[in-house]
């Protein structure tokens, strides 16, 4: 009597959050599965089922293509350039815990990761701009020829990937400190007696006992590297307010296909890849984590 | 090592962060005081961190061009009103989820955070249509539709109910005679104080910087957030970076200064998302 009214209770209270999620969530992601297999011109009542053709048609697509290597050079670029130094960084934080400045070391690699977005890729997009900003300025006074960072193609991907890591670092930085806070201090006390130097054991000892968090924090940094869009919308659109074109992203290409060429079947489709390799991403991750586990 | 040698070492270490960490914020650094700058300063080289002669046209300009102080009351409420709705939720659900073992509600549990797994760029094009057929669009509740649960949350306070509210308190509280309802009201939500802070702090945090979805559901001028309208007007035709600075430093103070009020709660509430394995 007395579970049954628990039960009874818990039920209704996680009545209101579940519907929402079968709402918001649940119910459009089976919809973009849905629509992913069918043609839909946005203004058409029919949607009629055509099988994979979405899918074939993509990878003869030559922007979706372009759009899927851009987005997969994004997404590693910030990983290589982020976790080594995240790690580095956040081994000489947690080192010099103790230090006045401890705080500040903290908080000022941590801004850039909460600052919004598109301000923040203003000032970048002044410190890259060609005849205004600071880095040509500089490699001007130092001898060398200005380069259009925002318009060359390869340059602008470089400059993206730079703003990209800029703001990934905080968080990478922030749970790699957690996990140097976690780890045995008796092993650094046995290795330090054994005459091992600080650089040694961050390298046999930090490294091999911090993989499960750089397996992590790398999925997640790749995961977010997949979706990048407005720091590809800011920084690498052209004057005419046609952004995109210099770089061409996944979610970029999407949203054009579902708003601008009222194809959304086709726009599912690319939504379908984007999650197939997110899946893959996070499942790799676990594998990873579980070989590790085994062969201890 | 000598004890002046680790001395030296340090001593490098430190003088090290404070540059890089300089360095990290040097941008943002810049930007404001670009916005204090004639055309003429801002091409100057070297940039000057403090503006020779500060002037306050690009606020001006920006102020009359643009409805900034609408699209940041637009942005704020939205944070708002999602920052409610996710504590709300994640609170009630995360709650139960922890405290009452039964194996429907486990399954439930599962549902929840195997969705979390899914980016929002993937299903947001179908949750735009159903926006878009209860005539939401361009309005804060459509964007809130986007923002109204979180999969963290709930894992979140599940894990810290799990961890610091004992059984016997809640037994205790039932053998009293208290309700279900109120047991959760009066001794559950103020245990869960801290955490809950660092979740609201996240959650607004996470709409005060959205884009993707904003871009979509408000295509209306009056209807975007700061970020969206940021974003366009920096595409326009006439537009320069002195404007933009200005405009981005009127969004970008207030946040920084935010995140430096809340911190910690910040900071917990990050941190713990590594927390998930």
């Amino acid at each position: 009597m007395l579970r049954r009214r628990r039960f009874r209770f818990a039920i209704l209270a996680l009545l209101p959050t579940f519907a929402i999620f079968a709402w918001v969530r649940m119910g459009p992601i089976v919809q973009t599965m849905n629509l992913s297999v069918r043609d839909w011109d946005l203004i058409g009542t029919n949607r009629p089922f055509i099988g994979l053709a979405n899918f074939v048609e993509l990878f003869g697509d030559s922007l979706f293509l372009t759009a899927l290597v851009n987005t997969a050079i994004i997404a590693f670029g910030v990983m290589l350039l982020t976790i080594p130094t995240a790690m580095v960084l956040a081994g000489l934080i947690h080192y010099r815990t103790r230090s006045r400045f401890a705080g500040f070391y903290e908080t000022s690699v941590f801004i850039p990761h909460v600052v919004s977005l598109v301000p923040a890729a203003m000032a970048w997009k002044w410190i890259f701009d060609a005849k205004l900003g600071p880095l040509n300025a500089l490699i001007v006074s130092l001898g060398g020829s200005p380069q259009s960072w925002l318009f060359d193609p390869n340059l602008a991907l470089f400059s993206i990937i730079v703003l990209c890591s800029w703001q990934a670092l905080g968080y990478a930085v922030l749970i790699y400190l957690v996990g140097f806070r976690n780890l045995p201090t008796s092993v650094y006390e046995a290795a330090r007696l054994d005459g091992a130097s600080g650089i040694q054991a961050f390298r046999f000892l930090s490294i091999p006992l911090l993989k499960p968090i750089t397996l992590y924090v790398s999925v997640v940094t790749l995961v977010s590297g997949f979706n990048v869009y407005a720091q590809a919308f800011v920084l690498a659109s052209d004057s005419q307010g046609a952004p995109g074109r210099q770089v061409r992203v996944l979610v970029l290409d999407m949203l054009e296909n579902a708003f601008r060429n009222y194809r959304v079947g086709y726009a599912a489709a690319e939504a379908m890849v984007l999650l197939l390799i997110v899946l893959i991403l996070t499942g790799a991750q676990f594998a990873l984590l579980r070989e590790k586990g085994n062969s201890k | 090592m000598t004890r002046n040698q680790r001395k030296a070492t340090d001593f490098v270490i430190d003088v090290g962060l404070v540059l890089f960490g300089l360095l990290m914020l040097a941008p943002l650094l810049m930007l404001v005081a670009n916005a204090f700058k004639s055309p003429a300063e801002m091409v100057a080289w070297p940039p000057t961190l403090i503006p020779a002669n500060p002037t306050l046209d690009n606020f001006r300009s920006v102020l009359g061009e643009t409805p900034l102080l609408l699209w940041i009351w637009n942005s704020l409420s939205f944070a708002i009103m999602s920052t409610i709705a996710i504590v709300l939720t994640s609170s009630i659900a995360g709650y139960v989820i922890a405290k009452f073992p039964f194996r429907s509600i486990n399954v439930v549990f599962a549902l929840f955070l195997a969705t979390a797994i899914v980016p929002f760029e993937v299903y947001m094009i179908p949750l735009y249509f159903q926006v878009k057929d209860l005539g939401m669009l361009n309005t804060t509740q459509g964007l809130l539709i986007g923002y109204l649960v979180m999969s963290f949350g709930i894992f979140l306070i599940r894990q810290n109910v799990l961890a610091s509210i004992p059984d016997e308190l809640i037994e205790a509280a039932r053998i009293d005679g208290a309700g279900e309802l109120w047991i959760y009201w009066h001794i559950v939500l103020p245990l869960l104080r801290g955490p809950l802070a660092a979740l609201a702090v996240l959650a607004f945090f996470q709409a005060w910087t959205s884009f993707a979805w904003p871009m979509i559901v408000a295509t209306r001028r009056a209807a975007y957030t700061i970020e969206v309208g940021l974003a366009l007007f920096s595409t326009g035709y006439t537009v320069d970076l002195g404007k933009l600075s200005a405009a981005s430093a009127c969004v970008l103070v207030p946040s920084v200064v935010a995140f430096v009020i809340l911190r910690r709660n910040f900071v917990q509430g990050v941190a713990s998302t590594g927390m998930k394995e």
